[in-house]
Formats: structure tokens, sequence, C-alpha cells
């Protein structure tokens, strides 16, 4: 097997959604190579096609015209189950809004992919609680989610992307709906995670917070990409954002 | 360590059915009960229709229970009362049988009871429509959430219906208790009460899985981004 290989690859998506009459291109054609274990951020202006991006990547959504490659597999020639399994196993997402099932508990939450992917009810709960308890929440396992703040949920959240040792964590807009320090903990938390079981992230955003952790910046701008800057070149850019702030 | 490639661990089954997870029955039914715990309220709401529906349905039969019981006894007195009661018995009839218009009543009101129901469970649906696509996200396929909504109202369906078939059975042994006195009530037969029962409960059960078929229907073809774009 090639170790080059991407895990992702987007090639010339394009996504326009018509609104009664009008046609927004949400998309403009996005090309993009993500290779296994980066960090990435997308970042960008509200509007500019991250979440559209982020819909395409995870298989939530299909593109208008384009090809989405998840391990050089074209993921519009996936059935409903191969997809099903897809998100299952190789895929965690994490959202702005948390998504914790609110009828269920902080383990129960954290173990459903788990159930999805027919383990045994001891084994779940087993890892259910080591993974909560590597997010920092173990005794807060039989909580109920509106028993729990803003930034424990998306602990809980990212426990649960984690449950079936995904290949790729998809992260939209994680510390959207988090103060500075939550979000900068939510965010040490998964570039620590995604280190420690060797996954690959790719999180929208427009927090600059993000850039510090990121291998690679992805700017999109009204639905193309910008530019791509590694590591390297982002301090510079970060510098001027500050000081346009 | 070279990474695995993502696909490497596919279950490579050419059987469609080998491929999939079967999610243990079980599981799934840990999962309704839940859901309707934590909802308790609203589904008492929803239940509610269908209870009064039964009852009244399991009142017109296990009424008609007594009569055919007092009848069946040969007591000329029963059978009097019977008539005086506005009972239309010609002198040769050894049954009663519910009306056509109790049965034009009975009918409607089940109608009334079904739209009830789907009304109540579409809600049901638009409310947990960031549920549904999040189990989605995580992996759930159609069939699930189509299973956990076909089981939710089974449960529902059945308690209910349990429910109001003891409601109209009671309610129907009390007035009869009222109108024709103890002696009468006890010829009723068990066999009989015993049929009225099961027959309202099943008949309430049918209704809620029927209430709930075309909003299923709708959470199952969901998609999951449709449901992440929705506002809390
Ligand atoms: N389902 C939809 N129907 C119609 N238009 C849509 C839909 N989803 C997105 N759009 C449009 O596509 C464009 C990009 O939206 P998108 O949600 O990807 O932006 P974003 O970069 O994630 O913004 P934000 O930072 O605010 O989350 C917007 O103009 C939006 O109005
Ligand atoms: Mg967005």
């Amino acid at each position: 097997m090639p170790e080059t290989s991407n895990v992702v690859r987007v090639s010339g998506v394009t996504k326009s959604f018509t609104l009664g009459k009008i046609e927004v291109q949400a998309l403009k054609g996005v090309d993009l190579e993500i290779a296994r274990g980066e960090y990435l951020s997308i970042m960008g202006p509200s509007g500019s096609g991250k979440s559209t991006l982020f819909n395409m990547i995870g298989g939530l959504d299909k593109p208008s015209s384009g090809k989405v490659f998840i391990d050089e597999v074209d993921i519009a020639q996936l059935d409903a189950y191969e997809l099903a399994w897809l998100r299952c196993r190789k895929i965690g997402y994490i959202f702005q809004t948390f998504n914790i099932i609110q009828v269920m508990t902080a383990l129960e939450n954290v173990t459903l992919p788990m159930v999805f992917a027919g383990m045994n009810s001891d084994a779940t709960v087993k890892k259910g609680l080591r993974l909560l308890e590597q997010v920092g929440l173990a005794d807060r396992h039989s909580h109920k989610p509106f028993e729990l703040s803003g930034g424990q949920q998306q602990r809980v959240a990212i426990a649960r992307a984690l449950a079936n040792d995904p290949a790729i964590i998809l992260a939209d807009e994680p510390t959207g709906n988090l103060d500075l320090t939550t979000g900068e903990e939510i965010i040490s938390l998964l570039k620590r995670l995604s280190q420690e079981h060797r996954v690959t992230v790719i999180s929208a955003t427009h927090d600059i917070k993000m850039l510090n952790v990121s291998d690679r910046v992805v700017w999109i701008r009204d639905g193309r990409i910008d530019k791509i800057e590694n590591r390297e070149e982002l301090s510079i850019s970060i510098g001027k954002i500050r000081v346009r702030d | 360590m070279a990474q695995e490639r993502i696909f490497s661990d596919y279950p490579q089954k050419t059987a469609r059915g080998n491929r999939l997870v079967v999610l243990p029955f079980g599981t799934s039914l840990e999962i309704a009960f839940k859901s309707i715990k934590v909802r308790f309220f609203r589904v008492l709401i929803t239940t509610l229709s269908l209870v009064l529906a039964v009852s009244f349905l399991s009142f017109v039969d296990v009424s008609n229970d007594i009569a055919n019981g007092m009848l069946a006894s040969g007591d000329p007195d029963l059978r009097q009362s019977l008539v005086r009661a506005g009972y239309d018995l010609g002198p040769q009839d050894v049954n009663v049988a519910s009306t056509p218009k109790q049965r034009w009543i009975i009918i409607l009101s089940l109608l009334v009871c079904v739209v009830g129901i789907v009304n109540a469970q579409l809600m049901a649906v638009t409310e947990r429509f960031r549920e549904i696509g999040t189990m989605k996200c995580l992996g759930a396929l159609d069939r699930f959430v189509l299973r956990l909504f076909l089981l939710e109202a089974g449960m529902q369906g059945m308690v209910g219906a349990a429910c109001g078939a003891i409601a109209g059975t009671l309610f129907a042994l009390a007035g009869a208790l009222a109108r024709f006195g103890a002696e009468a009530v006890q010829q009723v037969g068990l066999t009989d009460l015993a049929v009225s029962f099961a027959w309202a409960t099943a008949t309430g059960v049918v209704l809620s899985l029927l209430g709930v078929l075309y909003p299923a229907w709708v959470a199952a073809r969901m998609q999951p981004v449709e449901a992440m774009r929705v506002e809390q």
C-alpha cells in the first residue's frame, strides 16, 4: 500500500442549492488533498462554504459535481449500507451544537456508535468509560446532557466521535458555541487525542486559536480555496489578523 | 507502523444481509423504552386519544357481552329488563349484536383516533429531527430508525390499549350493575370478556402502528444533513 496515499481527496467539487428560483453556489470547484494523520483546519468567513464542504467530506451530502474520495474510494459509489458503515466505523463527527442525544446519558451517548457497530454491551461500557476518562468526564458518565455544561457536552461528543477508532474526525466549528477558555481546552483535547489515536482531524472553524495546533490551514472564501498554508507560514498571517482585529 | 487502509476491514460478503450489522432486537427495544420513559408526558398525550377510543370500543363490546349473558341465562325477568332498557329484541332472538349506529360511531371514533396519532407522531418526528440525524451520522440505517418508531408506537399502543380496554370493561360492568343488578352481571361469560378485551387491545395496537407508519417513514428517509441544518 502506498504510504503517501491521501486519506481524503476532494476533486473539483461544486455544490449548488436552489432556493425557490435562485441558485446559490456554495462551492465553486474545490480541490483538496488531506494526508493521513494531518490536523487540518478549514478557515473562512461565515457563508463561505465550510459546512457545505464538511458535509461533502463526511458523506452527509452529495456534491453537485466533482468527487470526494475517502482512502481513494469514491464515496458517491457507496450504497446505503457502505455509507452507514463508513460513518459508523471510520468517521467521527463533532458538531457546533454538540448534538448529544438528549434522552441518553453521557455513557449511552458514547456507546451508541459501538452498539451500531455490533459490539457487545460489556465491551461497549468498558470502552465508553475509558473514553470518558480520556476526555476528563469519568465521574459524569451517568449524567444527562442537560446536566452538563456546553464544554462538557462537547467532550462527550469528542469521546463519542472516537468510539469506533475512526480514521477521520470531522469537526464543524467545535468551539463555536463555547467561551474562550473552554474552547481552548477543547482544541488542545482534540489535538492530544488526535495524536494519541493517530486520527486525521479536519475541522471547519473561524476560531483563530485553532491555527496554533493545525498542521495546515485551508482558507476558503466564497466557495473557493483562497490559499493553503503550512504551519511554518502561519505565524505571519496570524500576526496580520491580530493586527487587523 | 504502516497505517491501515480504511476499507481494508470492510466485511467482504457478497450477500447483502451478511454485511449488515444486525442490531440485537433487545437493544432496539431498550432504546425505544428509554425514549418513551424520557418523553413520558408527551407520550401520555399521544396515547390518550387511543385510550379513549379503545375504551369506547370495549365498553360497547362488553355491554353486549353482558346482554348476551343475560339472554343465555334463559331467565325471562332478565330478558324483560333488557327489553325495558331499550334493547330491540324479537321473541326469537338469542343474542344481541352491536347496532349499525353503534358500529358507525365506533369506526368514526377509531378514525379520529388514528388521525390524532398521525398528527402527534409527525410532531414528535419534527421534534426529534436532530436526534434522528445524529443517529444517522453515527451509522444508524434507515431501517433502525423505522424500527425504533414502530417499537415505540407498539409499546405505547399495547399499554394504552390495555388501559383503555380495562377502563371500558369496568365502565360497562358498572353500568350494567346499576341498570340490571348484580344477578344480571353474574351471567356474563368470562371467555366473552376475555375475547372482548383481547380484541380491543389488538385493535388499539394496530391503530397505534397504523398511525405511526407515515411519520416513521418520514423519519427514516430523512437525510442526516437535513437534521444538522435544523436550528435548535
Ligand atoms: N441547504 C441549503 N440550502 C440553501 N442554501 C444553502 C444551504 N446550505 C448552505 N447554503 C448556502 O451555502 C453557502 C455556504 O454555506 P455554509 O453553511 O457552508 O457556510 P459556512 O462557511 O459554514 O458558514 P458559517 O461559518 O456561518 O457556518 C451560504 O451562502 C448558504 O446560504
Ligand atoms: Mg458552518
